[in-house]
């Protein structure tokens, strides 16, 4: 049996949770004080993920940079591979929110967008 | 070969260089900093003294009082900014009236005009902020408020104008005598000149005890000020001092002549003559002190802390003349208050001894006359906006809580002697200097100042050398 | 001098202007002047790149620049007047409007109506009174998130961040996954100003510690910063002797509080608030001086911009009312009642409410100023306690509010007084 110690997210409470873990399965969850905490607990010790923003450079445009996300969650586990997969990726002006900067990011099966328009 | 090589470009260098200038001499002010006005001279209390403080028959008193003459009449011919707004010596206690008496008689000795005492009632209807706790003041009408910056910036423009070198990043290691000339070593090479001032500061004791077996001793004391928002403009309008007596010496409030009000100093003597870091105690001190003349002082206004070190020799006198057994070496050391007070009579000596020495003759081209950097606030708005139709950067403000131009950034820039930092656009235009304290101007200065010099903003510094403010792209080292 | 009419000007082109503008054309008006001083509308959102805005405006998770681009692009559908690179000089009491800009040079604007929509600042170093040297590498979190964000530049690689502050806590993970190393995060109080799932997901993410009742003591290094000392504080926050850590490091970040922008308020004479530092406001959001309205963060510093998008809103409503009806509401200032708040709440904006022109219900927000847990938020009229609604946890950190209705209002005898506070269990 594991044992894991999380801080609840939910809300300022920040209640500290306690996963047991048996089997890669999650046997119980305590220390919540709503249903949040048992869900985000659950998610946390089985499937941690994340949105990961960054910025890469633009050519020909108004500004220097646009701000780009990943589409989806990605796996925690993969953020700096995502990072590393960013570095010197370039783009030209004009770039609209949505669009594509990279697919399939570090093979995640997800693909980095951007998030604002440069013209 | 020079004729005379300057030590600093200080306030005392700038203003000996600018005085010399009149003559027709080679001049070269050497520099170990990337600006002017980056020792001593940059972190004050920014006053023009009365001079009743130094003591009668000094050279201290007797260049405080010409200096503090001569302001005036300078800040206009040299364009920069001046206020004779008056000083307040506040006593708080009815048995130390005598001591207050006794600075007023030390006052007239000096030659301090329309100096007198005055009672509460006329020093509340002054300052209605005094403490409630003051009897009387020494009131001297001829002290005054001075941009240190723009003095100092001033002198070594005009200097420029006329003629004189300016070499920066250069830090002067040694000399050497030869027959009629000296070496001056420096971290960019050798240098001849006929004749050396030294107004290196706080470093002046180390270039003269190299020179001289008759040692100085110069100790930098440290003082700590606080500088307050622009908002508390007209919290006091004179500058407010605490008699000094066995209740301690007190510190001074002061408005700016840009409207800030101003705390300070502490005085607490440190080894490096480079430490100019504040201390918790230090501010702490300043605040417990700061209460005592005035009351309400809206000290959580502060925007900024700061220190500067004064040059303190062990005889608390200024040394202006050639050194013993040092032929052609002119000393201007132990500047330290009331010494910006003094600059424009110190550079008048230097130049006085140096000329005669030298046997110079008047520089016929010598042009007396500056102008600073426009502010455009000090228009009407239809000439600001026939300013602005000539010449669109006047606007663009870059710097919002000063509103500062890019217009007045760019002739900051590309004027003689012009900043090459982000500390050389703030002590020019202000630009930085506000309630933000550069939060949202830096990016937009380093932009302008990259622009305008050709180079890349990451080689954009606070103040030169190492102070790099970008240090790479990023995700340059994942 | 050019001078042009309007008849609602709005000063600031961040979340709040542009929602007041939206929601100013909405309700009736076709005159209204966005004036912007960046390059782009969108404010500081557009340098807030990381995600988790608009979960209340739109029900998804958006990255600030997404969430400023849908209200460009509402202010675009509604074709909405605005200028950027445009400083406002000042405000005159009869709301004429000088501002300047490289193409227009100095230009007036005589406006029926001013939303006052400019923002806040960052405290800096010196406002903190941080001792030590004054070198290079000491910045605001948010020009850091600027530089990195916007401008592609890495500030520092080895960092020190005081203050736990949401735009402190972000920046942690920005400065990480760009290159560098942030070494801790200290924080004066005993508690994070920030949203926990901040602290976990920017610093516990990345191993970086939190060191609360902590601050700064001390900056080494004469060109570039070289170090950080912080100590522990004690309970008055003055450093406890002792306690000093070194921390070699080349940058300090600074995300110790915001500071409503409120000088061209102050010298249009609009009373301010000694608490929030922004305009003391009724519940139509209008100041003191009669057509003046102030919403966003220039009105009380926000955590969440969806409460800045719907204050705005209100803002842009009642500016257009006040247009439309060519003054005040009928109704008189008399019945404005004052809303106190003590006990743990810090203030409330608005500061007064009117029974007879409020809204069926209005949102009455403000902040605690201390952790506060199974703690009651109370409303009192007069002497009546008509609410008392248990709250879990409260923290400085998260804006509050209570709902007061107009019915409850007006049928309540004699009211001169709303008093907000909080009460133990």
């Amino acid at each position: 049996m594991e044992t894991r110690e999380l801080i609840c997210i939910g809300c300022p409470m920040g209640c500290p949770l306690k996963v047991e873990i048996e089997n890669g399965e999650v046997a119980s969850v305590t220390g919540n004080t709503c249903k949040r905490g048992d869900d985000y607990a659950r998610k946390e010790v089985t499937n941690p993920t994340r949105i990961v923003t960054s910025s890469v450079i633009v050519e020909g445009g108004s500004l220097a940079a646009v701000s780009v996300k990943t589409k989806q969650d990605i796996p925690k586990g993969k953020i700096f591979d995502i990072m590393k997969a960013l570095k010197g990726v370039k783009v030209q002006a004009p770039v609209h929110i949505g669009d594509v900067i990279v697919s399939n990011v570090a093979d995640t099966g997800v693909d980095i967008i951007a998030t604002k328009n440069v013209l | 070969m020079y004729d005379v090589i300057i030590i600093g470009a200080g306030v005392s260098g700038a203003a000996s260089a600018r005085e010399l200038s009149k003559y027709k001499l080679k001049i070269c002010v050497v520099e170990k900093e990337e600006d002017v006005c980056c020792g001593t001279s940059k972190a004050n209390s920014a006053i023009a003294h009365a001079g009743f403080d130094a003591e009668s028959g000094s050279l201290m008193a007797k260049l405080n009082v010409e200096g503090n003459q001569m302001m005036e009449q300078l800040s206009k011919e040299l364009d920069f900014p001046f206020k004779q707004n008056g000083s307040l010596v506040v006593c708080l206690h009815e048995e130390e009236m005598p001591n207050l008496q006794k600075l007023y008689e030390r006052g007239i000795e000096n030659g301090v005009k329309d100096l007198r005492i005055i009672n509460r009632k006329e020093l509340v209807e002054l300052e209605p902020n005094i403490s409630d706790e003051a009897v009387a003041a020494l009131y001297a009408p001829t002290g005054g408020i001075v941009c240190p910056f723009g003095m100092n910036i001033a002198f070594a423009e005009n200097a420029a104008r006329n003629g004189v070198e300016f070499k920066f990043d250069t830090e002067v290691t040694g000399f050497e005598k030869k027959e009629d000339t000296w070496i001056v070593k420096t971290s960019q090479g050798n240098f001849e000149t006929k004749y050396v001032v030294n107004a290196a500061g706080v470093y002046a004791d180390h270039f003269h005890n190299m020179v001289s077996e008759k040692k100085l001793h110069i100790t930098p004391r440290r003082g700590d000020y606080c500088l307050l928002d622009r908002s508390t403009e007209g919290f006091v309008t004179h500058t407010i001092f605490q008699l000094p007596g066995k209740y301690g010496k007190g510190v001074l409030v002061t408005p700016t002549v840009h409207g800030n009000t101003l705390v300070g100093p502490t005085a607490i003597d440190v080894e490096d003559k480079e430490g100019t870091n504040t201390t918790q105690a230090g501010i702490d001190e300043l605040i417990s002190k700061a209460g005592s003349t005035v009351k309400g002082l809206p000290i959580r206004q502060v925007i900024t802390s700061f220190a500067g070190l004064r040059a303190h020799e062990d005889g608390h006198e200024f040394y202006i003349g050639e050194v013993e057994g040092a032929k052609g070496f002119i000393d201007c050391a132990g500047i330290e208050s009331p010494g910006l007070t003094s600059a424009p009579a110190i550079g008048k000596m230097v130049a006085e001894i140096v000329s005669r020495l030298a046997g110079a003759k008047e520089n016929p081209d010598f042009v007396g006359t500056r102008k600073g950097i426009l502010d455009p606030k000090t228009l009407s708005n239809e000439e600001r906006a026939a300013l602005i139709k000539e010449n669109p950067a006047y606007g663009n403000i870059i710097c919002r809580c000063e509103m500062i131009t890019e217009g007045e950034i760019i002739d900051a820039i590309n004027r003689p002697l012009g900043a090459k930092s982000l500390d050389g656009v703030k002590r020019r235009t202000r630009a930085g200097m506000g309630r933000c304290q550069a939060g949202f101007c830096s990016p937009r200065t380093i932009e302008i100042l990259a622009r305008e010099r050709g180079v890349d903003p990451a080689e954009i510094t606070k103040s030169g050398g190492n102070s790099k403010i970008i240090v790479g792209i990023n995700k340059d080292r994942i | 001098m050019l001078r042009q009419v309007y008849d609602i000007v709005i000063v600031g082109g961040g979340p709040a202007g542009l929602a007041a503008a939206v929601s100013a054309k909405r309700n009736g008006i076709e005159s209204i002047l966005v004036l912007e001083r960046d390059k782009e509308l969108g404010g500081i959102l557009n340098q807030c790149i990381h995600n988790g805005f608009g979960l209340h405006t739109f029900k998804e998770e958006l990255t600030g620049p997404e969430y400023a681009g849908r209200f460009i692009e509402q202010l675009e559908e509604e074709k909405i007047a605005y200028k950027l690179n445009t400083m406002v000089m000042d405000i005159s009491g009869d709301k004429v409007v000088t501002a300047m800009n490289r193409e227009d040079g100095m230009f007036e604007i005589q406006a029926k109506a001013v939303i006052l929509a400019m923002g806040c600042r960052e405290r800096s170093r010196g406002a903190l009174n941080i001792p030590g040297y004054r070198p290079a590498g000491i910045y605001s979190a948010g020009t850091a998130q600027r530089l990195v964000n916007m401008e592609g530049y890495m500030p520092g690689r080895e960092v020190v961040i005081l203050g736990s502050g949401d735009i402190g806590l972000i920046m942690a993970r920005r400065m990480t996954l760009e290159g560098a190393k942030v070494k801790v995060v200290a924080e004066l109080l005993p508690y994070s100003g920030g949203l926990k799932r901040n602290i976990v997901q920017c610093l516990d993410d990345f191993g970086i510690p939190l060191k609360l009742s902590h601050t700064v003591v001390d900056i080494d290094g004469k060109e570039r910063v070289e170090g950080i000392t912080i100590a522990q504080v004690d309970e008055n926050r003055r450093p406890i002797p002792g306690t000093e850590e070194h921390y070699t490091c080349d940058t300090l970040l600074l995300s110790c509080g915001l500071i409503p922008e409120n000088e061209i308020s102050s010298s249009l004479g609009v009373e301010m608030s000694p608490v929030t530092s922004g305009p003391l406001v009724n519940e139509c959001l209008e100041t003191n001086i009669e057509g003046v309205f102030a919403c966003g963060n220039v009105l009380h510093v926000h955590d969440l911009v969806d409460f800045v998008s719907e204050e705005a809103g209100a803002a842009g409503k009642h500016a257009a009312e006040y247009v439309k009806n060519g003054a005040r509401h009928p109704s008189s200032d008399a019945k404005d009642i004052p809303i106190t708040a003590t006990q743990g709440a810090r203030y409330t904006v608005p500061k007064t409410i009117n029974p007879d022109r409020m809204d069926e219900k209005h949102i009455v927000r403000f902040r605690v100023g201390d952790v506060y847990k199974n703690c009651y938020v109370s409303v009192y009229l007069n002497d009546k306690r008509v609410i008392h609604r248990k709250r879990p946890v409260m923290a400085p950190g998260e804006m509050e509010e209570v709902v007061l209705k107009k019915e409850e209002l007006s049928a309540f005898p004699d009211l001169s007084q709303i008093t907000v506070k909080i009460e133990e269990a």
